[in-house]
């Protein structure tokens, strides 16, 4: 378990470095000059833009210039906003926990409805419940969750006035959120459960169980279940690294505060140290996410812990 | 020992007719949820085929001009002149989806498209050559795959800055690491397949055996997985002209459409509802082909 771990952390260390390569590349190497987004071209005369340039060190070789940022990240300095110098990162952990906070939420919906309709689907095949959690599934990979979200603010915001429309304070901004966020992630359970569940059903070890009489019902949620539910984890841990992703638009759309929405924000300013700062902020995170689901993955199914 | 086959003949069918009877019943069910399964990959075709016809022609179809500015007409609810209403403009919301159609459908194909194609390629190269080509394509891979899709097209985008080849560029470059994986997944499958090596010790070239051999083989899984792909592609694309990143023209695409509405919920739910359901709808009726093409071509799954 140990030397596993230890495999896995390496390996997501490697990863993270990757991602910051990437983030890092994506700007430096895409056109599009930061500094013309800064200052109007038509006033600014070609000294000023060389001076501003110089200032940033964007007149730098690539390696310096990666060399300069992943430096200041090692010591915890992801930059300055260009619109406001505010330095960024300070800025992105206090907004964060309303992001996790929304994050958290919307998987646990996501993860209690997608696990007991995807069974209730497997168990009942083809019986009603398996064609609502069907419809229910494909509905919910289905639909923009900027449409769902405005469709939820229509509804239960304007129509009955149930839970507000905007804002970030109190249990009650969240619900809506939450549930437009969860319903995506709920489709993709459903649907992963369902086949998952299935596929165990029609193993040689359930056709035994049921040669020695055992009940359908203890088959069902003591064994296929148990078995069913190990690649859920990893689909639910993915969905959970999806649903920070999808917070920008979420978040935008009920106007609360948090990383997403600084990120809107700043790809609206083209602000591009803030931008850089909350995707590689959010892809340490969805590492994270993924070594937790791995190990946690190890000590659920013991034949993957004797493996290594 | 012709008797002896005859027995054996015999009891095999005996067996069989059993099976059979047993079968009869759950086979009967199955065979009505294959055919209603089929009616709704028909319908979903069906639509599909509409939306195409949309995004050609839109000036056959839609009752008005996107870019008339009825001034009399302005936030009209749903009626009988504008069947799904008007905005603070005074657009047909109708026209106005009809022709977002075209930007929106062209933003899906062509990204899946150019992701296929890129990834398909990457993917090809990295089962077929193995060795340390494999690695090195299949590691960049995995680095693309550390940031989530959303994000990583929000990012390219954000740097590209809005347009329509940007979106596209965007959408496919995020979609790239998976189509690769899928592709280069069947292909080293095949690669140590008992008729590959047949054809090779035949003395076919490299590029014959992956032309008529390997390919036809692999492709099944990556056209499922694309079909699947557009409806996600038009999802990000609509989410990236929400949030500013998309196209700039006149003519608004779907996630514009949208996003142009949501100032206007209070006082015109019909502005954000039609463009949304729109989108649900294509990428609902592009799933259930998906979803069927899988059944159809990948029989692993008997879900």
């Amino acid at each position: 378990m140990l030397r596993l771990a230890g495999i896995r952390i390496i390996s997501s260390l490697l990863v993270v470095l990757g991602s910051l390569i990437l983030v890092f590349a994506i700007f430096y190497l895409l056109p599009g000059d930061p500094v013309l987004s800064m200052i109007d071209p038509t006033y600014a005369t070609a000294e000023m833009i060389q001076n501003l340039r110089v200032q940033l060190g964007l007149d730098q070789p690539f390696y310096i210039q990666f060399w300069h940022y992943l430096s200041g990240i090692l010591r915890g300095d992801f930059g300055v906003s260009m619109l406001n110098s505010e330095p960024v990162l300070p800025k992105i952990l206090a907004h964060f926990p309303a992001t996790l906070m929304l994050t958290l939420t919307s998987t646990l919906i996501a993860a209690v409805i997608g696990v007991i309709l995807g069974v209730l689907s497997a168990v009942h095949r083809n019986g009603w419940i398996d064609v609502l959690a069907r419809i229910i599934g494909l509905f919910g990979i289905s639909m923009p969750t900027f449409w769902s979200g405005i469709l939820l603010i229509l509804i239960f915001s304007i129509q009955l006035g149930w839970f507000p429309a905007m804002g970030s304070d109190g249990w009650q901004t969240l619900v809506l959120p939450s549930i437009a966020l969860g319903i995506v992630g709920a489709g993709f359970i459903i649907r992963m459960v369902r086949t998952s569940m299935l596929e165990v059903i029609h193993e040689p070890f359930i056709t035994t169980l049921r040669a020695k009489g055992i009940s359908e019902r203890v088959i069902m949620y003591r064994h296929a279940l148990r078995n069913a539910l190990i690649p859920v984890v990893t689909v639910v841990g993915m969905q959970l690294g999806e649903m920070l992703a999808g917070t920008v638009v979420i978040e935008t759309v009920f106007s609360r505060q948090g990383i997403g929405r600084i990120l809107a924000d700043a790809i609206m300013g083209r602000d591009i140290p803030v931008v850089q700062g909350v995707v590689f902020f959010t892809a340490i995170v969805y590492v994270l996410i993924n070594l937790i689901v791995d190990l946690s993955y190890a000590y659920i199914d013991p034949r993957i812990r004797r493996s290594t | 020992m012709k008797a002896l086959f005859g027995i054996a003949t015999v009891n095999r069918r005996d067996a069989a007719n059993h099976a059979l009877q047993a079968e009869s019943q759950g086979w009967k069910k199955q065979k009505r949820q294959q055919w209603f399964s089929l009616l709704l990959a028909g319908l979903a075709s069906a639509l599909v085929a509409l939306l195409i016809v949309f995004a050609l022609v839109p000036q056959w179809i839609a009752p008005y001009s996107p870019t008339a500015m009825m001034t009399d007409r302005i936030l009209q609810p749903p009626g009988t002149a504008n069947w799904l209403g008007t905005d603070y403009f005074g657009r047909d919301i109708l026209s106005l989806v009809i022709y977002g159609t075209r930007v929106s459908l062209l933003i899906g194909f062509s990204s899946v498209l150019a992701g296929v194609l890129a990834g398909g390629i990457l993917g090809a190269l990295a089962g077929y050559a193995g060795g340390w080509t494999d690695t090195i394509i299949m590691r960049m891979m995995d680095i693309l795959m550390t940031i989530p899709g959303v994000l990583l097209a929000l990012a390219i985008a954000a740097a590209l800055g809005p347009g329509l080849p940007n979106i596209v560029l965007a959408i496919a470059a995020a979609s790239i690491p998976g189509y690769a994986r899928v592709m280069r997944g069947g292909i080293v499958g095949l690669r140590t397949r008992g008729y590959i090596e047949s054809a090779r010790a035949l003395g076919a070239s490299n590029w014959h055996v992956i032309r008529r051999h390997i390919l036809p083989n692999a492709v099944s899984p990556v056209l499922v997985m694309a079909t699947i792909g557009l409806g996600s592609s038009i999802l990000t694309g609509a989410g990236l002209s929400f949030l500013g990143l998309g196209t700039v023209s006149e003519i608004p695409d779907w996630g514009a459409l949208l996003s142009q509405g949501r100032g206007y919920l209070t006082v015109a739910w019909w502005i954000c509802t039609f463009p949304g359901l729109a989108i649900t709808s294509f990428v609902l009726a592009v799933n259930l082909i998906g979803d069927e093409l899988r059944d159809r071509l990948d029989p692993r799954v008997g879900a």
